[in-house]
């Protein structure tokens, strides 16, 4: 029997012993994050706030009259004075410009969730990359990208924004992508190459060297995997990141977006509504409600996961 | 040691170099200039606009006008503001700076003493309702959309309740005859500020050194006593009235940015208190049957105290950064507010002057920490 065929054959067997142990490890993890309950309560608010999302085009195609209902564009005519309150055509009322708040609220929910993923998944691919590769290679690239790290941890993250907004169209998609740029090859990167350096100390990593692995694929096979839950935990936390930056320079009307939480209240602000809490109340606190809560339930989520992966802050 | 600091030096020093870089290539990425601003206004007439772009050295070659970037950093020539004209960016940074300062100063003393409290006994009480209703409650000021915040805050105390003014720095009407500006004031208060803080933190040393009994009667009596003759010496110079103005104006962004801060300190103290708790000299001093308030007090939380002092200068130095929001909402005239005005009205020498010192004071503030932190922590000896 050549060696060949040896390996072709223990492949699925290595596979099935792979998933088994993922899935066990994965029903731990449950376990434990279910035991923390803050964990339990962030992931309820973003069930929540994804089905708000997901039904908004459904409502939009069956339900809602497109030029009543649309969040940017429709006018509801009905009413005689705008904004009008809460009424049963519109549950949370209209805003000044008459349009329903409810279905600004839905649109916008599915647009912070799209910004805050993209920017989540470009800090986490960024971070753990640059993670691994500074501390598999150590040297002069460890010192360049730790050097560059430095850079973005002292930027002044919301005045460049600020900055930025003036001089250039900052959108969704722009806004995901420098936060990405600015957290991965920050400080989400450097915490992933703290833990890369316990990676690639280990025994396996040095056995896959001398059975004559690649740099890539010792890289990419045996140090990222170990790195991806520290990755995941770092997600949530830009999340919360993304959505409050999100929100305030829309607020600030800095953002060139059509329709987002941060936008409500800036209108609400420049219609001169904003003191006006109890008799307006429609007009400022579904949006702002919704921001902090996305926010902190995606912080709780990223806390609990803290307590899964580090074993440090489990309860004695 | 000396070595180390040298290292760190030149490398803040190189970062604010790529820092300026980042600036003068955002800048120059735009198209046109800063007379095209005047493009479309029939009162400038194209000579004019060609003056201007002698001036401003526009149609010098690029690395000329990098090279002059830099200079003028350094010098802090920041140029004319377009929106404040004719004040230069440099006077109006000067200006606002200090009330920056002096806002979050005492926000993040406040915020770091009460979270630092809080943490402490939160961690002590694991798994309790007090912890569940703690981190929750942390978390939520933690997220909490500032913005909506301030808000709420401005609209309890200031519109309903009417308790203080409704934001700005100070009350226009009280200060039409004042015998000096506001600034000169401003200046003299933290003066005070500084003479209250200096004397009190003598009278901690003295009392920490010499163990003295009732430590914490002399303490508060210390600070009571100079506070109040500071007061005096206000009111003395017959100025204050327009102090406590200023004063009034200081409490609500104060009292909203502890709130939101505070929470950032608690659970980094629980967690930081959390790690120390395993150590074996906790469980020695417990087995040599000290009590529970001691080992919390002087074995934990003195150990456990290191990130928190970390994340403290490192948060004076996002205070400049953060303050964009709260100043904002409060209308309070610093360094925040200025950048985003400066960036709403296109007034692009202030935006950029104001971007620059916020982003020099970080650099600082972040060379302060690693020289404080070889100070604290004797573990670490580079």
């Amino acid at each position: 029997m050549s060696p060949q065929r040896t390996y072709s054959q223990t492949q699925p067997s290595l596979w099935k012993a792979r998933l088994t142990l993922a899935t066990r490890s994965l029903r731990q993890s449950w376990t434990l994050f279910l035991a923390t309950r803050i964990g339990v309560i962030g992931l309820a608010i973003i069930a929540f706030y994804a089905l708000l999302a997901a039904a908004h085009p459904i409502l939009m195609m069956f339900v809602w009259e497109e030029r009543v209902y649309d969040p940017v564009v429709g006018y509801a005519f009905e009413e005689t004075r705008q904004p009008a309150p809460p009424s049963l055509k519109h549950p949370l009322g209209t805003d000044p410009l008459g349009r329903d708040v409810l279905s600004q609220l839905m649109f916008s929910a599915r647009s912070e969730f799209m910004l805050g993923l993209l920017a989540a998944l470009v800090t986490v691919s960024i971070g753990t990359i640059v993670g691994a590769v500074s501390a598999y290679f150590g040297g002069v690239v460890d010192a360049v990208l730790m050097r560059l790290a430095d850079i973005m941890i002292m930027l002044p993250v919301i005045s460049v924004l600020v900055v930025l907004s003036a001089l250039i169209g900052v959108e969704h998609f722009e806004l995901a992508i420098i936060i990405g740029i600015v957290s991965g090859f920050g400080a989400t990167g450097v915490v992933l190459k703290s833990q890369a350096l316990s990676v690639v100390v280990k025994p396996y990593v040095e056995a896959a060297k001398t059975a004559g692995g690649g740099h890539v694929h010792v890289i990419f096979v045996h140090v990222v995997p170990n790195l991806l839950p520290l990755s995941f935990l770092y997600m949530m936390f830009t999340v919360t990141g993304a959505i409050f930056s999100e929100a305030v320079l829309s607020f600030l009307g800095l953002l060139d977006v059509r329709m987002s939480w941060g936008l409500m209240i800036h209108v609400t602000e420049s219609a001169g509504y904003l003191l006006q809490v109890t008799e307006y109340w429609w007009l400022i606190f579904p949006a702002s409600l919704s921001i902090t809560l996305l926010c902190s339930s995606f912080y709780l989520v990223g806390r609990s996961l803290d307590e899964v992966v580090n074993p440090r802050l489990r309860q004695l | 040691m000396a070595h180390y600091l040298v290292k760190r030096s030149a490398q803040i020093l190189l970062t604010l170099f790529v820092f300026l870089s980042l600036v003068f290539f955002i800048v120059n990425a735009q198209p046109g200039d800063v007379s095209s601003f005047y493009a479309l206004n029939p009162d400038i007439p194209p000579e004019t606009r060609e003056r201007m772009q002698d001036l401003f050295g526009v149609n010098d070659p690029l690395w000329k006008q990098y090279l002059v970037h830099v200079r003028n950093t350094f010098t802090g020539n920041f140029g004319v503001s377009f929106s404040h004209y004719p004040r230069t960016v440099a006077d109006i940074i000067r200006e606002r700076l200090p009330r920056t300062l002096a806002l979050f100063l005492t926000a993040s003393v406040i915020s770091f003493y009460l979270g630092f409290a809080l943490g402490k006994i939160i961690a002590w009480r694991r798994g309790g309702w007090t912890e569940y209703t703690s981190t929750i409650g942390g978390v939520t000021l933690y997220t909490v959309f500032t913005p909506w915040f301030g808000l709420m805050m401005i609209w309890l105390f200031a519109f309903r309740a009417g308790w203080f003014p409704i934001g700005k720095f100070l009350d226009p009407v009280l200060w039409r005859d004042a015998p000096t500006d506001a600034n000169a004031i401003f200046n003299r208060m933290i003066l005070s500020a500084i003479v209250v803080s200096i004397a009190v933190f003598a009278l901690f040393a003295v009392t920490a050194k010499r163990r003295m009994a009732h430590s914490r009667l002399i303490r508060i009596g210390g600070l009571a006593l100079s506070a109040l003759a500071v007061a005096a010496a206000w009111f003395a110079t017959g100025t204050g009235y327009l102090a406590w103005d200023i004063l009034k104006h200081m409490i609500l962004p104060v009292a909203t940015l502890t709130l939101i801060s505070f929470a950032g300190t608690m659970l980094l103290t629980r967690n930081s208190m959390l790690e120390t708790m395993r150590e074996d000299y906790v469980m020695a001093a417990r087995a040599k049957g000290l009590p529970e308030k001691d080992v919390r007090d002087r074995h934990v939380a003195r150990n456990a105290l290191l990130p928190i002092v970390t994340s403290f200068v490192f948060s004076l130095a996002f205070a400049v950064d953060g303050g964009v929001i709260i100043e904002q909402i409060f209308s309070w005239p610093g360094m925040g507010q200025t950048l985003v005005s400066a960036a709403l009205t296109e007034d692009l020498p202030l935006a950029v002057g104001a971007f620059v010192f916020v982003g020099v004071f970080v650099l600082i503030a972040h060379l302060a920490a690693d020289i404080l932190y070889v100070y604290l922590d004797p573990r670490i000896r580079y």
